[in-house]
């Protein structure tokens, strides 16, 4: 009887059957790199915002303090945004006819609140505090990289689950003496790992199940 | 030990094909239906009906997933209704094709040979339907595969690994796989013999893709008959496994009425119960309407009542043992429950259908009579479907609609789309079996003409292996390979 396949087929089968398990593979691989990319978590991408305000020329050249203007972030949830009456504090005097500063200039004459991008959106069902991190020695940089050097601020990190609980699972590696929390050029280094875990103890942070459970985040 | 008696000889192993036939009136009987034959006129009118029922499965998740499982009826405290009610169904009518593939098969049951194909297509559209409910239920299933299954997801947890509903996920998942492959090994020297008939030149390239250039050497069989041999060696324990895990969903929970020992056994025995009332009614009709009585005899239909007798006693007992669990646990919230599922609860006639449908009704079988009656078998199959659904509403309803707070009790009733979804599914199933029954044989060629009496062939392994290398020793002296 007459072969019906070419004897390629042979060939395209066991090729096919080689790509199969290699597609898949590739396939899922994929699939988790796309998950974790910046095209979905909106890490390293720098928003615009109405006003053109770096920064880093405010941190890193005028050495201003976090708190000056997020000047809730020690007490409550939100860090805060400030209003801008604390713009006009400096801006009154200085710069006070830049073009730049004219929405500034708008929302102070209007009473009109400036209506800033948000860089870090997190989910609705997720619970998070700035006072308690600033509290238990976690600096701003750790999550908020070098802001010093941002003119325009992006995301540093994914702000996924599995970053969260990397430092939910071992605070020790994270942490800093509550006097570094604002200082922008903290590196983790700055203290070896028995520091760090005296520091854990000294900051009474809790255990890594009572971190870890469901309801420390998911209210 | 020989038996010389004719007589008891045939009683004992009784012919597993009837009529007069030869390998070549077999192979036609069976691959004609696929590839001669007009397609009956009976085929697209069930055809249709199925699939104009599978559409209403489609418009009801449709509505669903628009929805959510608001739709369904179930709410606090039944918050557990049709959803798993009907995926617990749909699996247990799974296990007799693995029973018979498997465990028959390595129990050296001839009678098996013509009721695999098909049981074994059913295992798989039943797993279908199954696992729909699932999946459904979490009412975003595009986002249930992290819900499910370990992998290294952005949350940087896994399932938790306690709980029985992830086992749940690997023993069905499992079961579909290897239930998948033994099907498919087993249907590849069949694939081939329908190849080499096929006139029309679309099947002969289908069918050839699908045979995998079977050729039907002795390597090939000697391939074949090791890599089925490990398929029912692995099939086998997942017969027992997969409903011990399913019923782990409930008895691992501690409400009255699901907290018992008893489940495991009892659950495989009630899946492997209506399975075979599944098989039951589906090849009742199939012998007759497509001729296939001289292999799946009548010999089969008793057979497969017996096996239906047998574990209906078993989940019969198990229905005994729950009442006994309740009055003997001395607790009373067990006696509360037994009290209440069998005559003080609203649900009480669900109860006593259930022992109708499940225990009365099979005990007809112990009668010669009505194992011999086509008409009475297909009916007390279906009333064993109907028990076998019935068994999981009163398990799952009659337990959680009066739990330990009295200030939730509350009524369950199923609301329209609950009704839609499990029919829809049964429109389903009969969807797929129609096209498999179409374009797939129905019955396993080349294992019916084994059963022949002019066909002794050996199943050891080692003789094949034997054989191939005489045969290729003969090959390489006479006719070296050309260049």
């Amino acid at each position: 009887m007459a072969q019906f396949f070419n004897k390629s087929a042979n060939n395209i089968a066991r090729i096919s059957m080689v790509m199969g398990v290699v597609l898949a593979a590739l396939g899922g691989f994929a699939f988790t790199q796309l998950a974790r990319s910046s095209y979905l978590t909106g890490q390293f991408v720098e928003k615009q915002q109405p006003v053109q305000f770096s920064h880093k020329h405010h941190v890193g050249d005028d050495g201003i303090d976090c708190r000056y203007c997020h000047s809730t972030v020690e007490t409550t949830a939100s860090a805060g945004m400030p209003p801008t009456q604390t713009c006009m504090n400096c801006h009154s005097q200085i710069w006070a006819d830049s073009p730049y500063l004219e929405p500034v200039k708008a929302s102070f004459r209007d009473n009109k609140p400036i209506e800033w991008e948000r860089v870090h959106d997190m989910p609705e069902y997720t619970y998070f505090n700035h006072s308690i991190h600033v509290a238990k020695g976690v600096g701003c940089s750790t999550c908020h990289g070098e802001i010093d050097n941002m003119p325009a601020v992006y995301q540093q990190n994914t702000l996924q689950m599995e970053w969260c609980l990397a430092c939910h699972r071992e605070p020790e590696k994270f942490i800093r003496p509550k006097s570094e929390i604002y200082n922008m050029k903290w590196k983790d280094g700055d203290l070896d790992a028995k520091e760090r875990l005296d520091l854990k103890s000294d900051l009474k942070i809790r255990s890594k199940e009572m971190l870890t459970s469901c309801s420390t985040c998911h209210r | 030990m020989k038996i010389e008696d004719k007589e008891l000889q045939e009683k004992l192993h009784p012919a597993m094909v009837e009529g007069t036939h030869d390998f070549a009136s077999v192979t036609d009987k069976i691959s004609d239906i696929t590839l001669k034959k007009r397609t009956p006129f009976h085929w697209f009118i069930g055809f249709g009906i199925s699939f104009m029922v599978a559409q209403l499965l489609l418009f009801s998740v449709i509505w669903l997933l628009a929805n959510g499982i608001g739709v369904w009826g179930n709410n606090q405290p039944v918050g557990w209704a049709f959803d798993i009610i009907n995926f617990v169904w749909w699996i247990g009518i799974g296990h007799a094709g693995t029973l018979i593939s498997a465990i028959l098969l390595l129990m050296n049951q001839k009678w098996r040979t013509s009721i695999n194909r098909f049981a074994e297509a059913m295992t798989l559209f039943a797993v279908a339907c199954a696992a729909m409910f699932p999946l459904l239920h979490t009412g975003r299933p595009w986002l249930a595969a992290y819900w499910l299954f370990p992998y290294p997801n952005t949350m940087g947890i896994w399932p938790n690994f306690r709980s029985p509903l992830i086992w749940d996920v690997f023993a069905v998942s499992t079961y579909a796989t290897v239930s998948l492959l033994f099907w498919y090994v087993g249907l590849i020297p069949d694939f081939a013999t329908l190849r080499d008939r096929a006139k029309n030149k679309y099947f002969k390239f289908a069918y050839g893709i699908l045979s995998w250039g079977w050729r039907g050497s002795a390597r090939h069989w000697h391939r074949y008959e090791i890599t089925y041999l490990i398929l029912a060696g692995l099939s086998t324990p997942l017969v027992l496994s997969v409903h011990s895990i399913v019923s782990f969903d409930f008895s691992v929970s501690q409400v009255p009425g699901w907290h018992a020992t008893i489940f495991p056994p009892y659950f495989v025995a009630g899946a492997v119960f209506a399975g075979f009332a599944m098989v039951l009614i589906l090849c009742i009709p199939l012998r007759r309407w497509y001729g296939m009585q001289d292999f799946i005899t009548h010999q089969h239909l008793v057979y497969m009542a017996k096996v239906m007798l047998a574990t209906g006693l078993i989940v019969v007992y198990g229905y005994a043992m729950e009442g006994f669990f309740g009055w003997y646990s001395a607790s009373q919230y067990e006696v509360f429950m037994v009290k209440n599922r069998i005559w003080e609860g609203p649900y009480w006639w669900s109860y006593w259908l259930l022992i109708f449908c499940n225990g009365a009704s099979i005990q007809l079988l112990w009668f010669e009579r009505f194992r011999n009656s086509e008409f009475w078998l297909f009916v007390i199959s279906i009333i064993v479907s109907v028990g076998m659904w019935l068994e999981r509403f009163v398990i799952i309803v009659t337990s959680l609609h009066r739990d330990f707070l009295p200030s939730s009790w509350a009524m369950y009733s199923p609301r329209i789309w609950d009704w839609s979804m499990f029919i829809g599914t049964i429109g389903l199933f009969f969807t797929l079996l129609y096209l498999f029954v179409r374009f797939v044989p129905i019955i396993s060629i080349f294992e019916v003409r084994t059963l022949l009496p002019d066909a002794h062939v050996h199943g050891h392994h080692q003789d094949f292996e034997e054989n191939v290398n005489e045969v290729e020793d003969t090959y390489d002296k006479t006719d070296p390979p050309k260049k």
